[in-house]
């Protein structure tokens, strides 16, 4: 079991009281609502793409530390990317969060997105990190909605 | 078998003298446990409490010693386990005062004894353009299966609002019942805040209508006397593993006339009288509400529960647990950025509190690392999360085993979440 210093860590205390990106994108072509029944984490991500790039991407919405720092992270993760780079990155950071991806001995792009990896310690918590990487996912493919059950 | 389980009953527990609370949870395993290397503090009461060894050797004895079906055996062990099985019955009928043991139907919780008289009453008498009047604080167990029956029926939800204190509105009750309501489904204790309803005064009114009403007991009955013949109550439900047994446990009581109009529940063995491919009759009350085989171990378990709350007394219980929740409250309240939700002048063993700028699970996980159990969240009361606009709260919800010392604890690790996100 991961020590509480690990999952609050000090990179994630100051997403949560200063999220990145945090509002509504004007000019977003792409959009998504997650929705966390369990918390009743909520949020909304706004992706503006254009020539298969993610020139922006924004969030706001309520919920606990984890979900807004790692909603804010998302968003600084994925702005600039392609949106086959956005989906490998949503893709190993949910392998990451659920325990499938060992980031230390496997080849990834996570960087900095690792910090969250102590959650799959907190099994009532990994919905949390994994929120705004669903609707990102769900935004870039047209889905209007997501719910993490 | 009647003569049986009267004898059964007549070997009452006895009472222990004075309150001692370490020799109370000395009857609790579970509690001498560590988690996260502290101490267990078991705070989430309100949506599970723990089970003395007492219950636990009940139903391991029935496990041991009885297991076979019941109603069903002319053989040794089922003849033990059916007076087992309706021995507990009668317990539940002396611990809510229901006129005839029959009144009281084992069902799996509280939402299946709603969920019963949704479709054994509601289904039955209730039709288009009727109104349902539930309450603003209503768990979902208490408005879903309303919701769902008025959307097949055509029928109106109507709900009792209520102040920011958390107590409902009274004025506008009366004001909605009328002689288009049909039915009344209403918390005696909500889970989320902790407030007890005036619900004799409730039923009363609905009366005035005609109006049958049922009375959601799951957080009365861990913590208060039941009384339903004096409530006069329609109908009043709850669950067992909120009341120190096991899950699986429950019952629906209804009066005998109107269990006797309804529809059954569910079809199956146990609950007829004779089948034939062309009819069916339905066996007798209770048995007609309980279709296949039940949870025999947990319902005995319920019995044996009783018993142990006998011997511990629930006035000493309560008063002890009033004193707690006063010492909670208090030292809550002292903290700075702490806001406590639900303060109604009427509340019991349930604390439900938001800290400023931390979100209620971010202090669920601090305080589980701590050993504390506490729950974050909406408690299955969404509405009421709406209607005081807060997305969640986080719970300490108490039962007697608890300690100052807990309740000490508690308020320190608060203090250290608040230390952490500062
Ligand atoms: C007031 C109230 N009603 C109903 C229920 C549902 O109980 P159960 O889940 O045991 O059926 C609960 C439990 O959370 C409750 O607190």
């Amino acid at each position: 079991m991961s020590e509480l210093s690990e999952l609050y860590q000090q990179v994630i205390l100051d997403h949560n009281k200063k999220p990145r990106n945090f509002h509504k994108l004007e000019n977003a072509n792409h959009s998504a609502e997650g929705f966390n029944p369990l918390c009743g984490d909520h949020l909304n991500v706004y992706l503006h793409v254009e020539d298969d790039q993610v020139k922006d991407v924004s969030f706001e919405g309520s919920g606990c530390a984890i979900s807004k720092a790692s909603a804010s992270m998302m968003t600084q993760a994925v702005k600039g990317k392609t949106k086959a780079e956005a989906e490998k990155l949503f893709n190993e950071f949910h392998r990451m969060a659920t325990g499938q991806l060992n980031e230390e001995t496997e080849p990834n792009d996570l960087g900095k997105l690792t910090i969250f990896a102590g959650v799959r310690d907190f099994p009532a918590r990994v919905k949390c990190a994994t929120l705004s990487w669903h609707t990102m996912h769900a935004a870039l493919n047209e889905q209007q909605k997501v719910s993490t059950e | 078998m009647a003569a049986i389980v009267e004898e059964l009953i007549t070997i009452k527990p006895k009472p222990r003298d004075g309150w001692d609370v370490e020799r109370i949870r000395k009857d609790f395993p579970v509690l001498r446990q560590t988690v996260n290397d502290k101490p267990l503090v078991y705070l989430d009461n309100a949506a599970s409490s723990q089970v003395p060894m007492m219950v636990i050797e009940r139903g391991a004895q029935y496990i041991e010693q009885e297991h076979s079906n019941i109603h069903r055996g002319v053989h040794y062990l089922s003849m033990k386990a059916t007076t087992a099985y309706e021995g507990a019955r009668e317990k539940v009928k002396r611990f809510i005062n229901a006129r005839e043991a029959k009144e009281c139907i084992f069902v799996r919780g509280a939402t299946e004894g709603i969920n019963l008289v949704m479709h054994g009453y509601g289904r039955k008498f209730i039709g288009p353009g009727d109104e349902i009047v539930i309450s603003a604080m209503e768990h979902h167990a208490n408005i879903v299966p309303w919701q769902m029956l008025c959307e097949e029926k055509g029928a109106k939800l109507r709900v009792i609002p209520m102040n920011d204190a958390g107590e409902l509105l009274m004025d506008e009750y009366d004001a909605l019942l009328n002689e288009k309501t049909r039915f009344v489904a209403v918390a005696h204790v909500s889970n989320a805040l902790g407030t007890i309803n005036p619900v004799k005064e409730i039923i009363e009114r609905a009366h005035k209508y005609g109006v049958p009403i049922l009375i959601d007991g799951a957080q009365q009955a861990p913590h208060g006397t039941i009384d339903v013949q004096d409530l006069d109550c329609d109908f009043y439900t709850f669950s067992g593993h909120k009341m120190f047994a096991p899950t699986g446990s429950g019952v629906v009581y209804g009066k005998a006339r109107l269990l006797e109009q309804m529809n059954p529940f569910q079809g199956g063995g146990d609950m007829i009288k004779s089948v034939t491919f062309e009819k069916t009759i339905y066996a007798d009350l209770p048995n007609k509400f309980e279709a296949g085989t039940p949870a025999i171990a947990s319902q005995i378990g319920l019995g044996a529960a009783i018993d142990y709350l006998n011997i511990i007394g629930r006035e000493k219980a309560a008063a002890y647990e009033h004193e707690l929740l006063r010492y909670a409250t208090e030292r809550l309240s002292a903290i700075e950025g702490v806001r406590i939700i639900g303060t109604a002048r009427e509340k019991l063993s349930v604390l439900s509190f938001t800290i400023e700028n931390v979100h209620p699970h971010d202090i669920g996980t601090i305080l589980d690392q701590q050993g504390i159990a506490i729950r974050a969240g909406h408690h299955c009361a969404q509405p009421v999360m709406q209607r005081l606009k807060i997305p969640a709260t986080a719970r300490a919800s108490f039962a007697f085993y608890n300690t100052k010392a807990e309740v000490d604890v508690l308020a320190d690790a608060i203090e250290k979440v608040i230390e952490v996100f500062s």
